[in-house]
C-alpha cells in the first residue's frame, strides 16, 4: 500500500516536524563539523539538499526498475550507496570545474556527503515508507532543506557562542552538543502539526 | 539460479554504468586545455597541459621540486610561490606554512592543481637539480630489513651534490602502483664518487616503493632518479659535532663522515648509532676503517633491545637516553640527526634542554 499523504505535506513534514537531523539523528558527524562558520555550512548545507533530491530520485528509479524486478531488494543498502558514491563524484568533478572557490570551500568534505547517513537514511525511508516517486523526491528535497536549516541554525548560533563567556569544560564539542540538543527540543514544538512515518 | 545470476548481473550492470559514466565525465570535465607557466620573471616559460598537479606537471617538463612523500601532501618540502592563478590556499598546505609564506604566496605545489596559466617563482637552484637515468650494479642486504642499492650513472654521467643531500627514486608502475611514484632516498656514498651513488633502503611493511625495491628491482636493471634535494648537509666550523643516526637515517651520516675523511676535517666528532639488535647493525667494517682516518672521532653503537644471543656489551637502551647521559654541557656542540621522525623530535628536545641552539641542529626526517 502506498502512503497517502500528498507531496507538499511530505516536503513540509521533511523540513520541521520530521527533520531528518532534529528528530532522526542522522547526518549529525558532518552537521558538528562543519558548523563553525555559517558560510561554509550553507555550502554544504545546499551541496547536501543538491545530493539528496537527486540520490533520492536516482535511487526511487533503481529500486523499483532494479532490485524489485530482480528480487534484489535486500541488497539496496549497497545499490544506494553505489549510487550516491558515484553521484557525489560526479558533483565533484563539476563544482571542481566550474566553480572552484566552492570546491574549496567544500574541498575535503564534498566527499563526506557520500557517507552522510541522512542521505543514505532518506533513500531507506523512502522504501520503508512506501511512498511514490513524487512524493520522494519531495521527501529527498525537504530532508535536504532540513538538513540545511538545521546546520545553518547552529552555525549562526556557534558563530554567536565564539564571543559568549563559556565554562571551560564546555568549550568546542561540549557547547555544541547542548546547542544541538536545545534545538532539537524546540523542533519538537512542531510535532504536533502533521504525523508521517 | 537463474535469478541469483541475474541478480548479480544487474548489480554489476549498475556499478559498470555508473564507472563509464564517471570515465566520460572525467574525460570531458577534467580537461583544461592548455595552460601557460611563467617561472621567475619569465627566465623559463612553459606550455603544458592542464588538470595535474603543479609538481608533477613541472616534473613532467624537466623540473624538480624536492618532494619526500611523493606528493601526498605529507612532507611540506614542495613549497613555491604562486603569484597568479593558484587560487586561495586549502586547508591541507596551511599546516606547513608560516603566516609569513601564506602572506608571500607561498604553496605547497602538489596541492595546487594547474587550471589556468601560472605565474610561479622557485630558487634558482632548483634549475640544476637533473634527472639521471642510472644501472643498479649492485644490490646487497644489509641487515634483513634493509638493503644497499649500489647505481652507476648512465645519462647524465655524473652528479655533484653535498654529502647529506638526498635523491629522489622513481618507482615505475607496477602491479603495487598504477603509477609511477616517487620517493626520497639519503645519498651514502663519498661524494667524490661522482659516477655512482649508494642508497640504503629499509623495507617498510606493505610500501609501495620499498616493496618494488626489495622484490624486484634486479641488477642490471635501468632506473631514473632525481636531484640532489635538501640542506641537510655539513656545516663549516669547528664546533664539536655529534651525529645520531637510527636504521637507514646512517646513510647521509656516512656520506659526510667520508667527506671529512676526503677533506682531512678534523674536528671531535662522536656518532651515535640506534638500531635494535645486532643484526641490525651495518657498515660497521665502514665505519671502523673511518675511524682510522679520522683522529677525533668516536663511534658509540646503541641497542634497544639486544637479543640474548648478540652478548652484547655496549650500549643498551634508546640512542636518545645514551646522548642524555653523555652530553651534559652542549652550548659548544654542533648536532646532525637523521632517522624516523620520533627519534629526532626527542632528539632536538634533549639537545635544546642541554644547551645546544636551534641554528647548530641540523635533521633530516623520514617524512
Amino acid at each position: 500500500m502506498e502512503s497517502s499523504l500528498n507531496a507538499p505535506v511530505i516536503f513540509f513534514a521533511s523540513i520541521f516536524t520530521n527533520n531528518i537531523l532534529l528528530a532522526n539523528f542522522l547526518g549529525m558527524c558532518s552537521f558538528l563539523a562543519i558548523s563553525r562558520e555559517l558560510s561554509s555550512a550553507v555550502g554544504l548545507g545546499v551541496a547536501v539538499t543538491f545530493v539528496m533530491t537527486c540520490t533520492t530520485a536516482l535511487n526511487y528509479l533503481v529500486y523499483h526498475y532494479l532490485l524489485v524486478p530482480f528480487d534484489l531488494v535486500h541488497f539496496r543498502f549497497i545499490a544506494f550507496i553505489i549510487v550516491i558514491a558515484a553521484f557525489v563524484q560526479l558533483v565533484e568533478m563539476l563544482i571542481d570545474r566550474y566553480s572552484p572557490r566552492l570546491y574549496v570551500v567544500l574541498g575535503v568534505f564534498l566527499p563526506l556527503i557520500t557517507v552522510n547517513c541522512a542521505i543514505l537514511g532518506v533513500c531507506l525511508f523512502m522504501v520503508i515508507r512506501k511512498y511514490n516517486f513524487i512524493q520522494s523526491v519531495a521527501y529527498g528535497f525537504g530532508g535536504g532543506l532540513g538538513w540545511l536549516l538545521a546546520i545553518a541554525a547552529l552555525a549562526g548560533i556557534r558563530e554567536k557562542l565564539k564571543k559568549a563567556p563559556i565554562p571551560k569544560a564546555l568549550e568546542g564539542p561540549g557547547i555544541s552538543l547542548i546547542a544541538a540538543g536545545l534545538m532539537a527540543l524546540s523542533f519538537m514544538a512542531f510535532s504536533g502539526m502533521i504525523q508521517v512515518g | 539460479m537463474v535469478t541469483l545470476v541475474l541478480g548479480l548481473l544487474s548489480l554489476s550492470g549498475l556499478c559498470a554504468f555508473l564507472a563509464l559514466l564517471l570515465e566520460a565525465a572525467h574525460a570531458v570535465f577534467a580537461d583544461y586545455g592548455p595552460c601557460r607557466i611563467s617561472i621567475n620573471d619569465g627566465a623559463k616559460d612553459l606550455n603544458v597541459k592542464g588538470g595535474g598537479r603543479l609538481l608533477g606537471t613541472l616534473m613532467d617538463q624537466g623540473i624538480f621540486i624536492p618532494s619526500a612523500c611523493g606528493g601526498r601532501g605529507s612532507c611540506g618540502l614542495c613549497k613555491v610561490r604562486v603569484l597568479e592563478g593558484g587560487g586561495p590556499i586549502l586547508p591541507t598546505e596551511t599546516p606547513y606554512m608560516s603566516v609569513e609564506e601564506i602572506a608571500d604566496g607561498t604553496r605547497l605545489s602538489c596541492q595546487v592543481r594547474v587550471r589556468t596559466d601560472l605565474v610561479i617563482q622557485i630558487p634558482e637552484a632548483f634549475f640544476l637539480i637533473k634527472e639521471f637515468r642510472a644501472r643498479v650494479v649492485g644490490l646487497k642486504p644489509l641487515t634483513p630489513f634493509i638493503k644497499e642499492v649500489h647505481l652507476k650513472l648512465v645519462d647524465p654521467p655524473e652528479i655533484v651534490f653535498k654529502p647529506g643531500q638526498f635523491i629522489q627514486f622513481q618507482v615505475p608502475e607496477y602491479e603495487g602502483s598504477p603509477e609511477p611514484v616517487y620517493r626520497a632516498y639519503s645519498i651514502a656514498s663519498p661524494a667524490r664518487l661522482k659516477n655512482e651513488i649508494k642508497l640504503v633502503i629499509t623495507r617498510v611493511e606493505r610500501g609501495v616503493a620499498t616493496t618494488y625495491i626489495h622484490t624486484l628491482l634486479k641488477e642490471g636493471d635501468e632506473v631514473r632518479i632525481n636531484g640532489p634535494y635538501g640542506d641537510f648537509y655539513l656545516r663549516h666550523s669547528e664546533r664539536e659535532m655529534i651525529m645520531i643516526g637510527t636504521g637507514s637515517g646512517l646513510a647521509p651520516l656516512m656520506s659526510i663522515l667520508h667527506q671529512m675523511a676526503d677533506e682531512k676535517i678534523d674536528r671531535p666528532c662522536t656518532l651515535y648509532f640506534g638500531v635494535k639488535s645486532r643484526q641490525d647493525l651495518f657498515y660497521q667494517d665502514e665505519i671502523h676503517e673511518l675511524a682510522g682516518k679520522l683522529p677525533r672521532f668516536r663511534y658509540v653503537p646503541v641497542l634497544s633491545q639486544p637479543l640474548a644471543e648478540d652478548r652484547w656489551d655496549g650500549e643498551t637502551g634508546f640512542v636518545t637516553d645514551v646522548v642524555a647521559r653523555d652530553v651534559t654541557d652542549g652550548s659548544r656542540l654542533e648536532a646532525y640527526l637523521c632517522g624516523n621522525p620520533l627519534m629526532i623530535n626527542a632528539a632536538v628536545k634533549l639537545l635544546m634542554e642541554r644547551g645546544v641552539t636551534e641554528d647548530r641542529i641540523f635533521f633530516d626526517k623520514f617524512g
